[in-house]
């Protein structure tokens, strides 16, 4: 079960999601996945009160499949409450486009959440009292204010195409002497450009709290060769 | 049974009479006459209009004469074959007219010209599986069975809960058609009784069955009232407690411990009235709607006849006479028994006995094994790449299951209308080997290239409806189910409308997956023909010997300098049999036999690979050897719980009662002269800690109170216990140690006794206080002795093996099979076993059953070269993957591995370890990583469609 799935779900207006699995500890599967599906799921409660949802609109709970009855009471019960809670977005005081980009935001950073919350979200906890403090609303607000983003200077790039062949996702335009630009909207901020740079050029910046400036358009890209004596 | 009917090597002959066995083990010739059923089997569909045509209509044997069939019908809804056959109360038959069917059948089926026919078959050894019969109470006894109208027995209620039942599903009285909601379950009804007409042993099963009536009886109805009258509870299966409880908690239902009589039936209502006694209450008279007799299991009526034709021995209660210590053996040679003719059985058991009587048949014919096998034949997989995306979809009604709650025809014309969609249709069963032809010719006719088959869950017949997809040319994974019975039909009962749109709208979120879904390969792999064997315990040694015997190398790794485990403390059964001498001959054979391969002493420091090929690594006497197999069995075992309770461990008065039975053994002077012994039952037992009947301890106790009783006949023995919970013929040694003045004093668990150590006129004795429920007092013993029933736990090794060789545990500790009931001896990880105590406290015999059970699931791998793993695996792109590691931290499968590339670190799959669990996938921040079959692109697909139209399905998918 991924974080996006859910997100996605809400996205396409569902009031309501529901996930249901074996019981913890009696998972199929010695990953025992449940376990961190527990943990997605309270953080994803959090990211729905950050963005202004009601966190009761996502439930997971356990029934084995001897316990029928058990999966109908539950059912019921998050009928009833989806009901109560009206529906997605309006309820809440959002209108549909607001939902929408807020949502579309959020899944656009779900795979840089998951690198710094993989720690967390990994741990198992066995004990139902410390799920409400796992993920503190601070620690969420945190999390969204330090959502960083990667910069070329184009200064300092020598269009090595390092970055771009080793970039997971894509995400860096690159030509032979031109100025390496990154897609920030295909960017899911991994920092793996940053991380393979050489040092010699030392170009990619990670910037917290301000946008990146805006790319050289094109035809202006061509790069500025370092004098060799200056390195 | 749809597995059996389709398997190339099981020739199944129903309506069919065993007359005659002769020759010998090896080599028998059985006469069987072919009753006839009027009816050509290959020509009939099951399309039932005969049935509806049919004017004779008569009680339906199937349905425990609750409703009416006809004289031609289908046995049952899931009946294999799925044909129909005329019985006895044909008007045709019997006078001569009619001939109605004739008339009707299209495709002229019905032919009264079939006679009986006699047939000899040669085999080499014969299984008995008869099974049993629920016991029926005579009309006029203390039941009032069939006097009073709403008094069913538990089989009749049985039929009332099922869908298929005489008033599909609903619980309706015979008086007047309306739901009871006050009902009462009497517990032991022709069972331990010791009077004319009942049976003197416990059945086993009911307490189970009773507490699963009233669960779905809940189900049904959530304001029921429901009470059970019963003796002892015997909640002593794997995980029965928790059920128990679970049953005992719902809201407005009783467990009374009571022995209640019918008094009366209102003439006005037909309610029942109940009387019963509550010690300090008095007599008490309630009413119910309904009254259900928990009646017992009994051998087959004509057992005697089997007993004649087949020339073996019964036993007192007239199941079959088994071995001592293995129950599969019948007194001749070459014949075999599984399930209940060897006594009243549980599911699992029945499982394990089944497939221990094939391995033993395995052994004695492997010399000419595969002779006269055959293999299945699939056509030429049709490459559909360069093809139109084409579904055909099929819905099933499940005979009433769905098609009674969903508007199944007014579906499928929906269907209809789905994008990619090019046919639908509906079938009454989609299950039946006629429905599965029609969906292979099916596909050929319209072309189709992926198929939807909406119906039940994909859990049981997925792999059947993949084999239909091979049978059309079609890749497999080619299929999606959408389950609209589980999830719909059953659920929704009684909101038709909704539940019709909810079909609708699982059946569009499967097709919009189905034309997302890949052609995917599944791979072959060699499989090593040795066998790792962990415990030597009667568990593993049955195990070892009955593989070996097959030809296979075996690895037997023991942890002690000596073969034997917990047995090796055991000196004799409850039923009087020499265990010592059983456990020396069989190290005997597993030392004599030149394919075993003893490990003493032995640590498993390393286990790696899988199904097929395995390395293990064993430090023992032998020094460190690597072990390669293809199979792992894992019969680890149990201890006994060290109590904490009761003075253990600082009176040596105090024991448990392996210590005692040790003490008998020796003929040691405190035993024989002590004149008052304690025994305490449930000792670490059936606790919060743990929360499971240990199963053996009551018959340990009557074992050992009886011996004692042998041996020093003036002892005076008091046995508190919580329910006593001797099942099966076990119950007759219960009712001889009561004959034999061995007093039994019921406590409850919020009063336990209470034991210290008091000087009594200078003499230091045990003092157990315990109230007598009966007598509503304290009762106190002064006991020379006390012997402990302590636990029986899972062994201390059991977590670090479950570990090495990835495998799960359940709550308590044991080992978890990969289904209760229907593979108790297999692992989720597939190539690993489990016998013994370490999957549940059991007594030998039942150890031999599941351990020649084990064997044989272990021989249907081994029997074939290669092993075939799913193509639904994961899969990584390496220009995502960032080297990150979160998918390698999580895999405890140790599929994945982080490997160094030019382009820095990249996770690298052994696709043969990957399970397809799809954690690694939740975990990868890229995307780097997709399961085969459950991509991101089918799902994200499937749950856009739960919300979205058709029109818009149809973009995204032309888009894509």
């Amino acid at each position: 079960m991924d974080l996006a799935h859910v997100l996605h779900a809400f996205s396409n207006g569902n009031d309501g999601v529901y996930i249901g699995g074996c019981h913890l500890g009696e998972c199929n599967f010695i990953t025992h996945g449940n376990y961190h599906a527990v943990n997605m799921v309270l953080l994803c409660k959090r990211i729905m009160e950050h963005i202004g949802l009601n966190p009761e609109r996502l439930r997971i709970s356990w029934t084995s499949s001897a316990e029928g009855t058990l999966f109908h009471e539950y059912m019921n019960e998050f009928n009833k409450k989806i009901k109560e809670l009206g529906p997605l977005g309006k309820s809440e005081g959002l209108d549909g486009e607001q939902l929408k980009s807020k949502l579309a935001e959020v899944i656009r950073l779900v795979p840089w959440i998951k690198l710094v919350k993989n720690e967390k979200l990994g741990a198992p906890l066995k004990n139902p009292e410390e799920y409400d403090r796992y993920f503190t609303k601070e620690e969420i607000d945190a999390l969204f204010s330090e959502v960083p983003s990667y910069y070329i200077d184009p200064e300092k790039c020598q269009a090595c195409m390092i970055c771009a062949k080793r970039c997971p996702v894509e995400a860096i335009i690159s030509a032979k002497q031109e100025v390496h630009i990154i897609d920030q909207d295909k960017c899911i901020k991994c920092g793996t450009c940053l991380e393979v740079c050489p040092s010699k050029f030392g170009a990619v910046t990670r910037m917290v709290g301000k946008p990146a400036p805006p790319p050289l358009p094109e035809g202006k890209r061509a790069i500025i060769r370092k004098n060799k004596e200056a390195v | 049974m749809v597995e059996v009917g389709r398997h190339p090597n099981i020739e199944v002959l129903t309506y069919t009479e065993v007359d005659k066995v002769e020759g010998e083990a090896g080599n028998f010739s059985v006469t069987l006459t072919r009753k006839p059923r009027y009816v050509l089997a290959d020509k009939c569909t099951g399309c039932t209009t005969c049935v509806e045509y049919c004017p004779v209509s008569y009680p339906d044997q199937y349905n425990e004469e609750l409703s009416n069939n006809k004289a031609i019908h289908i046995y049952f809804a899931q009946a294999i074959p799925l044909v129909t056959y005329i019985d006895e109360s044909c008007l045709y038959l019997k006078e001569g007219k009619c001939r109605v069917c004739e008339a009707v059948c299209k495709n002229k089926a019905i032919d009264f010209n079939q006679t009986p026919q006699k047939m000899e078959i040669k085999v080499g050894a014969i299984i008995l599986s008869q099974g049993v019969e629920p016991y029926k109470p005579q009309p006029g006894e203390e039941y009032r069975y069939g006097k009073f109208a709403n008094v069913v027995t538990s089989m009749d209620y049985e039929r009332l809960l099922c869908s298929t039942g005489p008033y599909s599903g609903e619980i309706l009285r015979a008086s007047d058609r309306k739901h009871p909601h006050n009902i009462a379950w009497i517990q032991c009804v022709g069972s331990r009784q010791a009077t004319e007409g009942g049976n003197s042993y416990c059945s086993a099963v009911c307490c189970a069955y009773t507490q699963k009536q009233v669960i779905l009886t809940k189900d049904h109805d959530a304001e029921a009232k429901c009470t059970v009258f019963h003796n002892d509870i015997r909640a002593f299966g794997k995980d029965f407690e928790r059920f128990y409880q679970r049953a005992e908690n719902l809201s407005d239902v009783r467990f009374i411990r009571s022995y209640p009589s019918l008094v009366r039936e209102d003439p006005a209502t037909r309610n029942v009235s109940v009387r019963y006694f509550i010690p300090g209450e008095g007599v008490k008279e309630e009413e119910f709607d309904m009254v259900v007799l928990s009646v017992g299991l009994q051998p087959p009526v004509d057992v005697k006849a089997i007993a004649d034709t087949f020339n073996i021995d019964l036993e007192s209660h007239n199941f079959c006479k088994i071995g001592a210590f293995n129950p599969m053996l019948s007194t001749r040679p070459g014949i075999l028994v599984s399930g209940g003719l060897q006594g009243p059985l549980d599911i699992p058991e029945s499982v394990f006995s089944a497939s221990g009587a094939g391995s033993q048949v395995g052994e004695m014919l492997d010399y000419r094994r595969g002779e006269l096998s055959r293999e299945r034949v699939y056509p030429a997989e049709r490459d559909v790449s360069q093809e139109e995306t084409k579904v055909g979809v099929f819905v099933c009604h499940c005979g009433a299951n769905i098609g009674r709650v969903v508007d199944v025809p007014d579906t499928v014309k929906y269907c209809k209308n789905l994008p990619h969609v090019v046919y639908a249709q509906e079938q009454l069963f989609s299950c039946t080997t006629n429905s599965a032809k029609e969906i292979t010719e099916m596909a050929k006719e319209k072309g189709f290239n992926r198929v939807v088959i909406a119906a039940c869950t994909p859990k049981t017949l997925e792999p059947l409806f993949r084999d239909t997809l091979r049978e059309a040319g079609l890749n497999q994974y080619f299929l999606d189910m959408a389950n609209i019975r589980e999830h719909c039909s059953w659920v929704h009962s009684k909101e038709k409308e909704d539940a019709t749109q909810k079909a609708k709208d699982l059946i569009r979120m499967s097709v919009v997956r189905a034309c997302h879904l890949e052609a995917l390969q599944e791979f072959d792999l060699p499989v090593n023909k040795a066998v790792l064997v962990v415990g030597g315990g009667i568990a593993g040694m049955n195990a070892s010997l009955s593989i070996a015997k097959q030809g296979h190398e075996i690895y037997l790794v023991e942890k002690e300098g000596q073969l034997g485990g917990i047995a090796s403390k055991i000196h004799h059964t409850l039923e009087g049999d020499d265990v010592q001498a059983y456990l020396n001959g069989l190290v005997k054979e597993i030392y004599e036999h030149p394919l075993i391969h003893v490990h003493h002493n032995a640590v498993i420091t390393q286990a790696a690979g899988y199904i097929g090929n395995f390395v293990t690594t064993v430090k023992s006497d032998r020094g460190v050897s690597e072990i390669k197999h293809g199979a792992t069995v894992l019969a680890t075992g149990a201890e006994v719980y060290k109590p904490r309770e009761y003075l253990y461990g600082q009176d040596e008065r105090v024991m448990t009662h392996l210590e005692l039975e040790e003490l008998m053994s020796k003929g040691d002077e405190r035993i024989v002269n002590a004149e008052k012994l304690v025994m305490i039952q449930c000792v670490g037992s059936r606790n919060e800690e743990r929360n499971y009947c240990s199963r053996v301890c009551c018959s340990e106790a009557v074992k050992n109170a009886l011996k004692l009783k042998e041996i020093n006949p003036a002892i005076d023995i008091y046995i508190l216990y919580r329910d006593l919970r001797t099942y099966g013929f076990r119950e007759d040694y219960y009712r001889e140690a009561r004959a034999r003045q061995i007093r039994f004093i019921r406590y409850e668990p919020d009063d336990q006794p209470l034991v210290e150590v008091v000087n009594d006129k200078g003499r230091s004795v045990l003092r157990v206080t315990v109230t007598d429920q009966t007598l509503n007092r304290k009762l106190a013993i002064d006991a020379d002795l006390l012997s402990l029933a302590a636990a029986v736990i899972p062994s201390s090794q059991t977590e670090e093996i479950s570990k090495l060789f990835k495998v799960t545990l359940n709550t308590d500790g044991f080992f978890k099979e990969a289904h209760v009931k229907l593979k108790p001896v297999e692992f989720a990880t597939d190539g690993v076993y489990l016998t013994g105590m370490g999957h549940y406290p059991k007594f030998i015999q039942e150890t031999v059953n599941q351990s020649y059970g084990c064997a044989g699931r272990v021989l249907t791998l081994l029997s074939k070269d290669t092993v075939t793993a799913s193509g639904s695996v994961c899969e990584i792109s390496e220009k995502k993957c960032m080297g990150c590691g979160a998918c390698v931290d999580v895999c405890t499968y140790g599929a994945l591995e982080l490997r160094d590339s030019k382009q820095g670190k990249k996770a690298a799959i052994n696709p043969v370890l990957c399970k397809g669990c799809g954690l690694c996938n939740s975990k990868c921040p890229t995307g780097a990583i997709s399961l085969k079959h459950y991509t991101d692109d089918e799902l994200m697909n499937q749950i856009d469609a739960a919300t979205r139209e058709e029109d818009e399905i149809m973009m995204k998918i032309d888009a894509a």
